[in-house]
């Protein structure tokens, strides 16, 4: 293997994992905001909250299909593995996408029939996030690989680990969303989150504390990456950053502050992703397939490696204008 | 109900579902995309406001059927690993970089000029405007080049290596992967296809309303401009779609056969058999209606010349020819229909009858929907008469599916005949909602719609500018 390869390579696994970073952030909020949907009074409530988010969902969720054609297009391997271990989850998952993606637009155009539209978006969201979790946990506990082909059966992603992984980002996403309608929102809306976040910043940090003592359990590589000197002294730090994290979200919910809660649970999921990024790291598929066992040839990698240099950054200064745009207190009626 | 068929099958009867659903959204929308270009340029060049009316008009019902394509496309994007993640591993290197490019180019597209489009002209002026949608009819267009690309390279293969893992990798330059024998006739007639699918779409609700009232001037302007695009596009696909016939003979031969329905190969010339029953287990036409050398004649142009028939192949390389022989009769069917109503109305507009006419607009209703049946009768027949290949002479169907569990993939199957049948069923419910409404000046919208920026089902956005407009 020559040094070209590795290093389009890693430069791809660089780029699918800030693609699946980028989604897991801004999809997490407005997937939080539909887990905790039914808990907002209908009306004005659910009105404001829905419109936070009006302006920015859809376009969160590309990150969506550029992670997974990313992932087909750059390692087809490990998306020919991961894919059917985990097949009725990204079946449930998408099927929730698309539950809730239609719901959000027919809930303001059949006024008649809003109240089905809200039950579907929240089912459609609760789900989405559910099977997420799991997927990432199914990925984490390893699956079965043989001749460059999933092995297992098609249950086999159930496991009490991969249940604890789906509800944590269940959690977590909720966590997202009430800070986020914190920062966006205010009057009743605003009191509602600022009630919901303190359990759910503390549930976060317990199923967090759970899935990070749960890992290292799961196999030995696991432990050795976290627990062995001399990488102790670098992944120890993790747990330190997350504790700051943790107590200045606190404080700052405490002291009433708009913006820094949301922050600082943006902080929370990045050490998260740290994590699991130490616990994978190279692997794609844990301890069965590295990022370069997946990758496919170089020139492939190349050739959309042009388009993806010139168009991500594009991609990146258009949602960043997005959220320019529609900065500040949302309205019933949509951003003032 | 499952127990007798096999993984393989569902998988396939799963995938043809979800793409099959997710095809209809983007041949409407890629027409109407351009339909709005046209409407907008010429409402610039005349100042006539009938064109504006218009615009607003289709440009809702654009932004749903856009919205469901993008929010159906993004299943497809996964679906080829659950559901093909052999042929993904093997194709992937030459195919998912061409894919990769399609979501790119649709993100660049939609990022930069659909929120502009969207928008209202009222935020950017006027010029700026209609450049953002022809860049939106333009991003359709190249985002249909990319998938023809892809799925043109799973019938006629070309520019490929095979590399030490039995992967198809490129074997040099991507010039002949992209541009592969059969791409640009099977991007031209399936982009005329589209084209055609909105125009007998268009001309459907203009006559709808030319029955109720024959004065209304967006109805008549409408019904006008798809009457044209059906009289000389019809003639057009009709000579691409023969050239493409031909082109498929010379790469994939026995899907013509199966198309045609020769078992037997005709040494004398072959016939053109109408109707009949083919069935692969006799390996013969029953009850079969033919004019005698026309079938060479078209796919020869001579109607002595010898073709083969699909004896002259292996028997386990026929496609299932019911299908294949079936689904392009009702394509060809219909675009003759299509036809039809083209010249009729080109006889109405000589006799100065367009807009009196009420069997004319009965007939184009009638044919509303026919670009749709038509549209997917075309798809199937390129894509089973493929079988039993996913990449043509080089990888089989029944070693290109996923290590999947019959009962996993008939519980999925199921789910999504559910959701897409409830969730892409209420959109199309309120597309018909809103086309029932007669084109007129500003149209009235739905009051509490949050503002949006662009993105991927960008609907409701528009309801935003027309609201601000007002």
């Amino acid at each position: 293997m020559n040094m070209a390869d590795i290093d389009l390579t890693t430069i791809w696994a660089g780029i699918i994992g800030f693609a699946v970073f980028a989604y897991v952030v801004m999809d997490g909020f407005d997937l939080g905001i539909g887990i905790l949907f039914p808990t907002f009074s209908v009306g004005e409530e659910r009105d404001q909250s829905m419109n936070s988010i009006a302006p920015v969902w859809d376009g969160n969720e590309t990150w969506l299909v550029l992670g997974g054609g990313g992932l087909f297009a750059a390692f087809p391997l490990a998306y020919a593995i991961i894919l059917p271990a985990t097949y009725p989850l990204i079946i449930a998952m998408l099927l929730g996408l698309v539950f809730r993606g239609v719901a959000f637009e027919f809930r303001w155009r059949d006024p008649r029939h809003r109240a089905f539209w809200d039950v579907a978006f929240s089912l459609g969201s609760v789900l989405a996030a559910f099977t997420q979790g799991m997927t990432l946990g199914a990925i984490l506990q390893g699956v079965h690989v043989e001749n460059d082909a999933y092995a297992g059966g098609w249950l086999d992603w159930l496991s009490p680990f991969s249940l604890l992984t789906g509800a944590a980002v269940v959690v977590g996403y909720a966590l997202l969303g009430a800070t986020w309608l914190i920062w966006k929102t205010e009057g009743s809306t605003q009191q509602r989150a600022r009630r919901l976040a303190l359990p759910l910043g503390v549930a976060t940090l317990l199923v967090l504390g759970a899935v990070s003592a749960a890992t290292p359990f799961l196999t030995y590589d696991y432990w050795r990456r976290w627990f062995a000197m001399p990488g102790v002294l670098l992944t120890a730090q993790v747990p330190l950053l997350v504790a700051i994290c943790a107590v200045t979200f606190f404080w700052s919910l405490k002291r009433g502050a708009e913006r820094l809660p949301f922050m600082t649970a943006l902080g929370l999921f990045f050490l998260g992703f740290v994590g699991l990024g130490i616990s994978i790291y190279p692997y794609v598929v844990p301890r069965a397939v590295t990022i370069w066992d997946a990758a496919a040839p170089p020139q492939s990698q190349l050739f959309m490696l042009v388009g993806a240099a010139v168009i991500i950054p594009i991609i990146l200064a258009y949602t960043g204008w997005a959220y320019w745009v529609f900065r500040g207190k949302v309205g019933t009626h949509g951003y003032h | 109900m499952f127990e007798n068929l096999d993984a393989v099958i569902l998988a396939r009867t799963q995938f043809a579902f979800t793409v099959s659903f997710h095809f209809i959204f983007p041949a409407f929308s890629i027409g109407t995309a351009s339909y709005l270009m046209v409407l907008e340029g010429l409402w610039l060049k005349t100042g006539n406001g009938v064109y504006a009316n218009l615009y607003r008009y289709w440009i809702k019902i654009f932004a749903i059927a856009f919205g469901m394509g993008v929010v159906s496309g993004v299943v497809m994007s996964y679906q080829f690993g659950t559901n093909w993640s052999v042929f993904s591993t093997k194709a992937g290197p030459v195919i998912g970089p061409l894919m990769a490019y399609e979501v790119l180019t649709a993100f660049f597209l939609e990022a930069g000029f659909l929120g502009v489009m969207l928008f209202g002209m009222n935020k950017v002026g006027k010029r700026l405007h209609f450049f953002a949608t022809c860049m939106v009819a333009l991003g359709t267009l190249i985002s249909a080049t990319w998938i023809i690309s892809v799925n043109s390279w799973m019938q006629t293969p070309t520019g490929y290596a095979i590399n030490e893992r039995g992967q198809f990798v490129p074997a040099g330059s991507w010039l002949p992967i992209i541009f592969n024998p059969s791409f640009p006739y099977r991007l031209v007639h399936t982009v005329i296809g589209a084209y055609l699918t909105t125009a007998m779409v268009v001309g459907a609700v203009g006559a709808w309303h030319l029955l109720r009232d024959r004065a209304n001037p967006g109805a008549r302007k409408m019904f006008s401009m798809a009457m044209w695009m059906a009289a000389l596009l019809t003639p057009i696909q009709i000579f691409v779609g023969d050239a493409h016939g031909l082109n498929t003979l010379e790469h994939q031969p026995a899907k013509v056969l199966a198309m045609e329905g020769h078992y037997e190969p005709s040494p004398n010339g072959a016939s053109l058999i109408l109707f009949g029953l083919p069935s692969n287990e006799t390996a013969e036409v029953h009850y079969k209606i033919e004019v005698p050398h026309l079938g060479s004649l078209i796919l020869k142009h001579d109607p002595n010349a010898p073709l083969p028939g699909l004896s002259d192949f292996p028997r386990d390389q026929w496609p299932p020819v019911p299908i294949v022989f079936w689904s392009f009769r009702i394509m060809v069917g219909l675009g003759f229909a299509m036809l039809g109503l083209g010249l009729w109305s080109l006889l109405a507009r000589w006799r100065g009858a367009l807009y009196d006419w009420s069997w004319l607009h009965r007939a184009s209703i009638a044919l509303g929907p026919s670009g749709f049946v038509a549209v997917l009768a075309g798809w199937v027949t390129t894509e089973v008469g493929r079988q039993p290949f996913t990449v043509y002479g080089l990888l089989r169907t029944s070693e290109s599916h996923s290590p999947l569990d019959a009962a996993a993939v008939a519980t999925s199957l199921i789910a999504f005949i559910v959701v897409y049948f409830s969730a892409f069923g209420a959109g199309t419910y309120y597309m018909l909602r809103m086309m029932a409404k007669p084109p007129q000046a500003g149209e009235p919208e739905p009051p509490k719609i949050p503002q949006r920026a662009a993105g991927i089902t960008p609907a409701a956005a528009v309801a935003t500018s027309t609201e601000r407009k007002a």
